[in-house]
């Protein structure tokens, strides 16, 4: 119930802040786009717009889910609505946990309302609906669960700017780092490989969520591989959250 | 009477400066609230008033001491259901509206939606907003956030009301009207927390005071103990008569329009006063007996501390 009260009125306070029309705005331009791009291709025509839709659908989801999560925390620390709160009988996790889920709810709905725009678009050109398209924006709903979990992380001890800023850095990481597989596999056998093995065990790989290429290829995936990278992104975004929470539950509010 | 907020030993530092250096800010801090009274927590600006407060709501964490709410721990959420909390400045979430806001409140102490919405149409209406409920709080005055913040604070019916410097910021009449607030709180059996630094209101309406200087608190009791009723002198204007004349009998403060303003000491200068008066054919306008004030108290405490 208390959980529940929180992450409405983050949503609301989310549908509320103009920076988020302005993505969502940017979001569809973005979809819209696809098709004028479609327009200067040679070859399959649906595929560009698929691609560009997907990666548009990513981009801005990954945009909302650092700007306003990286605030959502702090801004009630700065702005002193802590004071009153914490006055009240709740206890901590459950404030942070609330705030996660009102931003995740906000998200969907922006994901959804994308969705729609985006498949109205492909049915536009094939006059089907392609609802294995759908599996490629859950599993990017996904990866803004993980990232939202960091921002909010970053949010309960450092500045909007700077965990706007480390969370991008997160992002890159996450989806680069699948490419210290090869580095490994060239270091010799040691110390440093295995300590590189750590690493990459640490750093997370947000390419375990991007479907994107499978799907609007139609290549086949097994379905270990789905619960492998659904239960990634749940015990990641949990190990995060668990992080911020003992992080906030420390911490004075000056 | 029992307490129902027992504060013991509370020691409490924070880290400033580049080179983080410790400073003290409480520095054993001990004090009870008794159930039903209004109990003035006073001190001047930066003296750990709202530390203390935030240590007891759990906002922050002492480093030492105990607090009981209740006879609770004062972070367990039993004893958080019976207080309620204005802070000094009314930070809110400027996107909600009045009852939005109260609703939010409302939730998180579990009230059903029935219990909810009468509650907060009764609130609207003590503290006088009542036309303001459908409009967001970043268009509401300073005086209008401290309203709909004391409502808030009774949103649950709190047995304990914690009020920092609840009459900043609001004009004569807002003033007069949270000092009404506050009695009937009282009246109600409730008790009432109060912080600030401003004499009178803690003179007007507390029952018992604690005064804190430098982190540590110097005195504390009833009002009328620790402020005595005893005359420390006489204040008289009198005319008609030359200066020299009274030189002996008291200190002159003021002369104007051939008005004399003198201090007298002792109820013996007063009468040797007024058989000078009738003797030289002076006038005397006033005698008044000034008593000790919690300002006279207050003063003398914050310059020893």
């Amino acid at each position: 119930m208390k959980i529940r009260a929180v992450a409405l009125n983050t949503f609301r306070e989310a549908i509320r802040d103009r920076i988020l029309y302005l993505l969502i705005f940017f979001a569809a331009i973005g979809i819209i786009f696809s098709r004028f791009l479609a327009l200067l291709t040679v070859g399959d025509r649906v595929k560009i717009i698929k691609d560009v839709g997907l990666a548009s659908i990513s981009l801005f989801g990954m945009l909302i889910a650092i700007l306003i999560g990286t605030g959502l925390v702090y801004k009630e620390i700065d702005k002193k609505t802590i004071f009153t709160l914490m006055a009240k009988p709740i206890h901590r996790y459950q404030f942070l946990l609330g705030k996660y889920l009102g931003l995740l709810l906000t998200l969907l709905v922006i994901i959804i309302l994308m969705s729609l725009i985006f498949l109205f678009l492909i049915f536009g050109h094939t006059l089907t609906i392609e609802w294995n398209l759908l599996v490629a924006i859950l599993f990017i709903f996904l990866e803004l669960c993980v990232l939202t979990a960091v921002a909010i992380l970053f949010s309960c001890f450092t500045t909007p700017i700077l965990s706007s800023l480390y969370s991008l850095a997160f992002y890159l990481i996450g989806h680069l780092s699948w490419g210290m597989e090869t580095i490994i596999k060239k270091t010799k056998p040691g110390l440093g490989r295995t300590l590189l093995r750590i690493l990459y065990i640490i750093l997370p790989d947000l390419e375990n969520f991007n479907f994107k290429t499978e799907v609007v290829h139609n290549l086949p995936i097994p379905g270990e591989i789905y619960l492998q990278s659904f239960l990634y992104g749940l015990f990641y975004s949990l190990f995060l959250l668990v992080l911020a929470m003992i992080i906030f539950q420390r911490r004075d509010f000056v | 009477m029992e307490h129902v907020l027992e504060v013991k030993n509370l020691h409490k530092s924070f880290k400033t400066g580049f080179i983080p250096q410790k400073k003290k800010v409480l520095q054993g801090i001990t004090f009870q609230v008794s159930e039903g009274e209004i109990f003035g927590y006073l001190g001047p600006n930066g003296a750990g008033k709202t530390t203390t407060l935030k240590c007891i709501l759990g906002i922050i964490y002492p480093e030492e001491g105990e607090i009981r709410l209740f006879g609770l721990p004062h972070t367990s959420l039993e004893a958080k259901k019976k207080i309620g909390f204005l802070p000094e400045n009314p930070y809110f979430y400027e996107y909600l509206t009045a009852s939005e806001f109260l609703r939010f409140y409302g939730q998180l102490f579990g009230l059903s939606p029935a219990q909810r919405e009468k509650k907060i149409s009764a609130l609207l209406q003590l503290v006088g907003l009542t036309h303001a409920s459908d409009i967001q709080l970043r268009k509401f005055s300073r005086g209008m956030l401290q309203r709909i913040g004391l409502a808030q604070a009774l949103i649950n019916e709190p047995s304990l009301v914690f009020l920092d410097e609840p009459l900043g910021g609001l004009d004569p009449l807002g003033r007069k009207e949270m000092r009404d607030i506050i009695l009937r709180l009282r009246e109600e059996g409730k008790t009432v927390f109060l912080c600030s630094h401003i004499l009178q209101d803690i003179e007007m309406i507390c029952d018992r005071v604690a005064i804190i200087v430098k982190g540590r608190i110097i005195d504390q009791g009833k009002l009328q103990d620790l402020v005595s009723e005893k005359i420390l002198f006489y204040e008289a204007v009198i005319s008609g008569l030359p200066a020299s004349l009274v030189k002996d009998l008291g200190e002159c403060m003021a002369a104007e329009g051939g008005r004399l303003l003198l201090k007298v000491e002792g109820e013996e200068k007063i009468k040797d006063l007024m058989k000078v008066v009738l003797e030289q054919g002076g006038n005397l306008h006033s005698l008044t007996p000034r008593t000790a004030t919690l300002e006279d108290l207050f003063v003398d405490l914050v310059r020893q501390g």
